[in-house]
């Protein structure tokens, strides 16, 4: 990762001619490079030596690192307190704001405290409901949806405004992202929903886990049929699955993931199924790369973070 | 009602015809209900209305109706209470995330809309719901709307709004309402 030139210590910076922020991200997109993000396993700690560890092994091989906001519900250090670590130490980070946990005083608040950081990327995200989580019993706030957020951001961004129409003195330049999960229902419209997130203001997108090729490839024709590869840059998810039992796990407990039996029966009769896992992924990265509208990929190695570095090898994805 | 619910989306078609005609002939009311007063109909109409829709819709009168942006099927159902389109965690077979035995209301929504005549206004991006507005009635908020709908506004903080989404603020004028809302505050959680 080349580290990049913002410094919360120095007085905010405008971004560069034709770029919507500072990013590193943004900047390898635009160049027409295939990108490479991951997300880094958040610490139950308060300890920053323990955020750079975590990120060690993504840091040097990946053009950002998401810091995710309590992803499946589980409480972490958030993600706007990685994100203020890490950019500290000039780490590229994208700052997964999710709509569970904020109502819209805090997450417009935060936006701009996460700018301050030197934060460039942010994920607009709706959230897992709070009963995937370890607290199910907290209130689910849902104040706004991951479109609504990605508009108002837009706002704070170009007309310099909190959505109450208050002048922000001087407004975050930042490059704007959302998720989008092709490979489960409403299959036929999930490109239709994308389309509604670029209109309201998205300019990357990071999928959830796309081990389903057929799906995903029905949903790119859908995108490029939209002329969407045109307007935003999609990161393909993937990661490396440990084994049958684990993705058969992730598929019933963990929101959204789509693993198709095909792929667990690959797992199965493997003699080393992590090492299998892993094959799966570098498989993946490499027909991705081969999709058109497709931009990036975005590895989310839950645990197996180690394995980042050696996938892409193997995929051909280390030029950063 | 669930059933019921579902049974208006799969006639989305009729409903979102019959919700033309309505909210055509609250338009034409406008003069008489400005007349009368929008705060002394604010109540009488809010029980018709959340009696009504209640049954068909399982509305939670948040009292921005955008029923004919969603399918005809009740965006406030969703438990993320989501306005503008499903979220990623919809299960196989199109049930919800968090009610794992109730249809997602946007695999619903998106069914609905297609059978319908402006199916296509569910692409709009919505604004969020305005919390101060819970419990009013939506019906004449439509009608204050859609009547007062090239009128330069009054209120700093809705013109922004507005603004911000421009074509909800077009196609769903209650979503992003611009027009002074009635005094009345005691009843219907109207704006205070
Ligand atoms: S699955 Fe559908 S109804 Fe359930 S929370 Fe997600 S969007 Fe809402």
């Amino acid at each position: 990762m080349s580290f990049s030139a913002s410094d919360p210590t120095k007085p905010y910076a405008a971004p560069p001619e034709g770029f919507s922020s500072g990013s590193e991200l943004e900047r390898v997109l635009r160049a027409g490079k295939f990108a490479v993000t991951s997300e880094l396993n958040p610490p139950d700690s308060v300890d920053p030596a323990d955020v750079f560890e975590a990120a060690a092994p993504l840091a040097e091989v990946t053009d950002a690192i998401n810091a995710t906001d309590a992803s499946g519900a589980n409480c972490h250090m958030s993600s706007i307190g990685i994100c203020a670590v890490l950019t500290r130490a000039r780490i590229e980070t994208v700052y997964q704001i999710s709509c569970r946990d904020r109502n819209r005083i805090a997450m417009q608040g935060d936006v701009l405290g996460a700018a301050a950081m030197g934060v460039r990327n942010v994920l607009c995200l709706t959230g897992d409901g709070v009963g995937a989580g370890d607290q199910p019993g907290a209130k689910p706030v849902f104040d706004f949806d991951a479109i609504s957020l990605i508009r108002t951001i837009r706002t704070m961004r170009d007309s310099g405004q909190f959505l109450s129409g208050r002048k922000i003195t001087k407004p975050p330049h930042l490059f704007i992202g959302a998720a989008e999960n092709p490979c489960v229902e409403p299959l036929d419209w999930r490109a239709q929903r994308l389309q509604k997130k670029v209109e309201a203001g998205a300019q990357f997108i990071q999928t959830n886990y796309v081990f389903d090729l057929p799906r995903f490839e029905r949903f790119m024709t859908r995108v490029r049929d939209l002329g969407l590869d045109e307007n935003v840059y999609i990161l393909a998810g993937i990661g490396p699955l440990a084994s049958a039992k684990a993705a058969r796990w992730m598929r019933n407990n963990v929101p959204g993931i789509h693993i198709p039996d095909d792929i667990i029966a690959r797992l199965e009769g493997a003699d080393n199924q992590g090492d299998e896992g892993r094959k799966i992924c570098v498989e993946f990265l490499q027909k991705f790369r081969e999709i058109k509208g497709v931009s990036g990929v975005h590895i989310m190695a839950y645990r197996r973070e180690h394995l980042v570095a050696e996938i892409l090898r193997e995929a051909g994805l280390t030029e950063r | 009602m669930y059933r019921l619910r579902l049974w208006a989306v799969k006639r989305s078609y009729q409903c979102e015809r019959l919700y033309t005609a309505l909210e055509a002939a609250l338009v034409k009311l406008h003069p008489l209900f400005e007349k009368i007063g929008y705060n002394r109909l604010e109540r009488p109409v809010a029980v018709v209305e959340r009696a009504a829709k209640t049954l068909l819709f399982d509305c939670k009168m948040c009292g921005q109706c955008v029923l004919s942006s969603t399918g005809m099927s009740c965006p406030m159902n969703c438990p993320k209470q989501l306005r503008n389109g499903p979220c990623g965690g919809v299960r196989p077979g199109g049930y919800c995330e968090v009610k794992p035995e109730m249809r997602c209301v946007w695999v619903l929504a998106w069914d609905g809309a297609s059978r319908m005549k402006e199916g296509h206004r569910i692409g709009n991006v919505l604004p969020p719901v305005d919390r101060q507005l819970e419990g009013s009635s939506a019906w004449l908020r439509a009608s204050r709307e859609k009547a007062l709908s090239l009128q330069v506004s009054v209120d700093a903080e809705r013109t922004s709004l507005a603004r911000a989404f421009p074509t909800a603020r077009r196609a769903e004028p209650a979503a992003a309402p611009l027009a002074q809302e009635p005094g009345n505050t005691a009843q219907g959680g109207a704006r205070k």
